[in-house]
C-alpha cells in the first residue's frame, strides 16, 4: 500500500552537512519528506537529530548541501568561510510556514497562554485578530486547555505547556510540523497527553518529521523511519518493516537498547 | 594636544588628591561604625528600634547628598544647642561638615550592605553551630561575621567608590579637593574639556585603585571561594 | 525670628509654597527626561556590549566605565562649561559673534542622562542574559523579523528582567537632579537656597526640599513595586 505522494515534495534537503569548528555534526543527510507522511528521525544522542530538524527552519545553517522548502530553493551566501541566511525575508516567510514545537515547549513567559497562541498568526502573518481569536481557540480546545487560556505558561505542567506550544504551531496553518523531541523534557506521566495529540494531528494527515525516542510512537504512528547515524541516514523505511528487524543490525541494536530501558 | 598644560594641569589637581582620599577614608570609616551600629538597630528584636533604622536608612537614601550637604553646612548654625555646644568649631569647617554628611550618608547605605550580607549567611551553618553548642557572641564572631565579611565586601567595595565619587560634592562647601581645584582652574583658565578631563582621568585612576584593592583584598578573604 | 515657619512654606504673599513645589515639578521633570535619555543610550549601550565585534563591545566598555567612574558633578560642569563654549565656537563658525550658552536644562538632562545611561546599559545588559533562548528561537521559528522578535519578545522581557535594577537608577537620577541647582536651574534645592537666603532660614527649606524629594522617591518607588509585583504574580519569576 503505497501512499499517494504528489510530485514535489514538501522539503527536500540534499548532502545537508553541518559543521562546528573541528566537528562535524552532519556529514550529508538527503531526505524528501512528502505531503502527507509523518516521518519519525531515531538516532542516538550526538547523531545530529535535533541539528539535522533545525536546519530545515534555519535556525542552523547548513555549513553545505542544498534546502527546498515548499518548493523554494533557500538561499545562502558566503560570508568569509562561513554560510549564512541570504534572505531573512524568504527565510521568515518559509518559517511561517513551517511550524516547530521545541523540547523545551518555548512559551513565551510574558504572555499568556492564548496570547501565545495569537501571537504569530496576528503580529507575523497580519491576519484580523478577531478571527484569530476564534482559530485560536479551537487551537486550545482541541489540545484541551480552553480552560487555561488566561493562564501564563509558568502556571502550567510541562505536558500543559507542550500542548498549549502545539497549539501555538497549528494556528499558523503550516504546511508542515516539525517536533523536535517534543517529550522529552516531560515527566513520564505527562508524555502519553502529548503523544495524543500529535496523533490526532498524524490522523489529520498533516506533514510532520519528529525527532524523538519514543519507540512506540515511531513504530505505530508514523509513515516512514528515518536511522541517523554519526550525521548520515544510515537506513531508512516503512516502520512495519524495520521494527521487524533483520534489515540493519545497527537499528536493530538501537531499538533493543531503548525498549530495554524503556 | 597642548601637553605643557595638561601636564601643568595634572600637577595642579593631583594637589587635590590628598584631600579628597582623606575625606573618602574618614567618612568610610566614621560611616562603617554607624553603619553597624545601624544594621544591629535592623536587626533588633525591639520593633521600635528597627523602625528607626528603617527611618534613618530611608532619610539618608531617599535625599540627595547635596541637601544633606546644605543641611549640616548652612542649616546646623541655626540650632541654638550646636552653636552651644563642643561640636560648634568643628561645625564651622567645611571639611568636618563634608565629613559628616558624607558619612551620614555612607551609613545607611553601609547599613543595608551589612544586613544583607549577614542575612546572606546560610540558615543551615548557622543551625549546625548551634548544633554543637554555640551561641551568642561566639557564634556570631567564629561563624556570621566572617561568612558575611566574605558576602558583603564587593558590595561595601562598591560603596567605597560611589563614596570616593561623591566626595566631589565637597567642593560646592568651598573645599579644594581634585574637583575643587579644577573648578578654579577652569574659571582662571576657561579650558573646561582639557581640566575637567584631567581631573576625570585622576578620579578613574582613583577608582581603578580602589577597586582593585577590594579585589585583592577579597581574594585574601575568601580563600573558600578560589578557584 | 520674624515670620512663623508655616508661614514661610505656605502659599501665601509671604509663602515660598507654591515656588518650592513648581520647583519640585521641574525636578520631576528633568529627572523623567534624563532617565528617558538614559533609556535610550542604555539600551544602545547594551547592545554595543552584546554586539558580536570586539570593538563595539570596546566602545560600550569605555563608555560604561567613563561615565560610572568619574563623579557625575564633573560630568555636569564639563558638559557646562564645555558646551557652551562648542556652541559658541560653532556659531562663530557659522558667523554669529558673541557668546551663546545652552539652556541648563537641556545641559543637565544631558549629563545627568549619560551617567543614568551607563548604568542602565549595565541592567539591560545583565537582563538580556537572563533571556531564554528558546524563546527567542520559537520567535525565529515562528517567522518573526528582526524587528518584531525584539519588540514582541526580547524588549518586553529584558525590561521585566530590568525592572528592579532601573527603579534604583531612577532613584538615583531623581537624586542626581540636584546637581542642576550648580549650573543655575531653578530646580528644587536652587528654589531652596534662593528662599533660605532670602528668609535667612536654610534648616527649614533644606529640610523641605528633603522631605519633598523623599516624598516624591517614595511615591515612584510605590508604583515601581506595584508593578513588579503585578508582574511577578503573572510571569511567575
Amino acid at each position: 500500500m503505497e501512499p499517494i505522494q504528489s510530485a514535489s515534495p514538501v522539503i527536500s534537503a540534499t548532502g545537508l552537512t553541518k559543521r562546528y569548528g573541528a566537528l562535524d555534526v552532519l556529514r550529508g543527510v538527503d531526505l524528501d519528506a512528502h505531503e502527507g507522511e509523518v516521518i519519525s528521525i531515531l538516532g542516538a544522542s550526538g547523531s545530529g537529530k535535533s541539528t539535522f530538524l533545525r536546519c530545515l527552519n534555519l535556525l542552523e545553517v547548513p555549513s553545505s548541501g542544498t534546502l527546498n522548502v515548499l518548493e523554494e530553493d533557500v538561499r545562502f551566501r558566503m560570508k568569509g568561510a562561513e554560510r549564512q541566511i541570504a534572505d531573512a525575508r524568504q527565510v521568515n516567510r518559509l518559517r511561517s510556514q513551517v511550524g516547530m514545537v521545541f523540547q523545551n515547549f518555548c512559551l513565551w513567559s510574558h504572555r499568556t497562554v492564548l496570547q501565545n497562541v495569537m501571537e504569530g498568526p496576528v503580529h507575523v502573518q497580519g491576519r484580523n485578530r478577531h478571527e484569530v481569536r476564534e482559530e485560536a481557540e479551537k487551537a486550545l480546545d482541541r489540545v484541551g486547555l480552553l480552560n487555561r487560556a488566561d493562564y501564563y505558561p509558568s502556571q502550567l505542567s510541562g505536558g500543559q505547556q507542550q500542548r498549549a506550544a502545539i497549539a501555538r504551531t497549528i494556528v499558523m496553518r503550516p504546511r508542515v510540523l516539525l517536533f523536535d523531541e517534543p517529550t522529552s523534557a516531560l515527566d513520564p506521566e505527562l508524555v502519553g497527553e502529548v503523544l495524543k495529540v500529535m496523533q490526532g494531528l498524524a490522523a489529520e494527515g498533516r506533514t510532520m518529521l519528529i525527532v524523538t525516542h519514543e519507540m512506540a510512537f515511531a513504530r505505530d504512528v508514523s509513515s516512514r523511519v528515518v536511522f541517523l547515524e554519526k550525521g548520515t541516514v544510515r537506513v531508512q523505511g516503512a516502520p512495519q518493516d524495520l521494527f521487524k528487524g533483520g534489515m540493519d543490525e545497527r537499528f536493530d541494536r538501537f531499538v533493543s537498547h531503548f525498549s530495554r530501558q524503556g | 594636544m597642548d601637553w605643557p598644560f595638561l601636564f601643568a594641569t595634572a600637577k595642579t589637581l593631583l594637589m587635590g588628591v590628598p584631600l579628597t582620599l582623606r575625606l573618602a577614608a574618614t567618612s568610610l570609616c566614621a560611616g562603617f561604625v554607624l553603619a553597624v551600629g545601624i544594621a544591629a538597630l535592623a536587626g533588633s528584636r525591639f520593633a521600635p528600634a528597627r523602625w528607626i533604622a528603617a527611618l534613618y536608612v530611608m532619610l539618608f537614601q531617599g535625599t540627595p547628598l547635596l541637601v544633606q550637604i546644605f543641611i549640616v553646612y548652612y542649616g546646623f548654625g541655626q540650632i541654638d544647642f550646636l552653636r552651644a555646644s563642643f561640636a560648634w568649631p568643628f561645625l564651622q569647617q567645611p571639611y568636618w561638615c563634608a565629613i559628616l554628611a558624607l558619612s551620614l550618608n555612607t551609613s545607611a547605605y553601609g547599613a543595608e550592605i551589612i544586613r544583607g550580607a549577614i542575612a546572606a549567611v546560610p540558615e543551615r551553618e548557622i543551625e549546625a553551630a548551634r548544633a554543637i553548642g554555640m551561641s551568642g557572641l561566639r557564634l556570631r564572631r567564629r561563624i556570621i561575621w566572617p561568612q558575611a565579611l566574605q558576602y558583603g565586601l564587593a558590595n561595601y567595595g562598591n560603596e567605597a567608590i560611589l563614596l570616593l565619587k561623591a566626595t566631589s560634592l565637597a567642593s560646592v562647601i568651598t573645599l579644594m579637593d581634585v574637583t575643587g581645584l579644577a573648578y578654579r582652574l577652569v574659571s582662571k583658565t576657561y579650558r573646561s574639556e582639557e581640566i575637567f578631563t584631567v581631573a576625570g582621568l585622576i578620579y578613574l585612576a582613583l577608582t581603578f585603585v580602589i577597586a582593585t584593592g577590594v579585589h585583592l583584598l577579597e581574594r585574601r578573604l575568601t580563600p573558600c571561594r578560589r578557584v | 525670628m520674624s515670620t512663623p515657619a508655616f508661614t514661610l512654606i505656605g502659599f501665601g504673599p509671604e509663602g515660598w509654597g507654591k515656588l518650592l513645589l513648581l520647583a519640585a515639578g521641574l525636578t520631576l521633570v528633568a529627572a523623567v527626561c534624563s532617565f528617558a535619555l538614559g533609556s535610550l543610550l542604555g539600551a544602545a549601550g547594551a547592545a554595543l556590549k552584546l554586539a558580536s565585534s570586539r570593538s563595539l563591545r570596546g566602545i560600550g566598555t569605555f563608555y560604561t566605565t567613563v561615565f560610572r567612574g568619574i563623579p557625575e558633578i564633573l560630568v555636569v560642569y564639563l558638559f557646562y562649561f564645555g558646551g557652551s563654549l562648542a556652541l559658541t565656537r560653532l556659531m562663530h563658525l557659522a558667523g554669529f559673534p558673541g557668546f551663546f550658552s545652552l539652556p541648563s536644562f537641556i545641559i543637565g538632562v544631558v549629563a545627568i542622562g549619560l551617567v543614568s545611561g551607563a548604568y542602565q546599559t549595565e541592567a539591560y545588559r545583565s537582563a538580556c542574559l537572563r533571556l531564554e533562548r528558546g524563546q527567542i528561537e520559537a520567535g525565529k521559528a515562528c517567522g518573526m523579523s528582526t524587528f518584531i522578535l525584539l519588540w514582541r519578545v526580547i524588549a518586553p522581557q529584558t525590561l521585566r528582567f530590568a525592572l528592579p535594577a532601573l527603579g534604583n537608577i531612577w532613584q538615583s537620577v531623581l537624586k542626581e537632579t540636584a546637581l542642576l541647582s550648580i549650573i543655575g536651574l531653578v530646580e528644587l534645592l536652587r528654589q531652596s537656597t534662593i528662599a533660605s537666603g532670602a528668609t535667612r532660614q536654610p534648616l527649614l527649606f533644606y529640610g523641605v526640599a528633603a522631605l519633598l524629594y523623599l516624598v516624591m522617591g517614595q511615591i515612584t518607588a510605590l508604583g515601581i513595586r506595584t508593578v513588579e509585583k503585578r508582574l511577578a504574580r503573572s510571569w511567575g519569576r
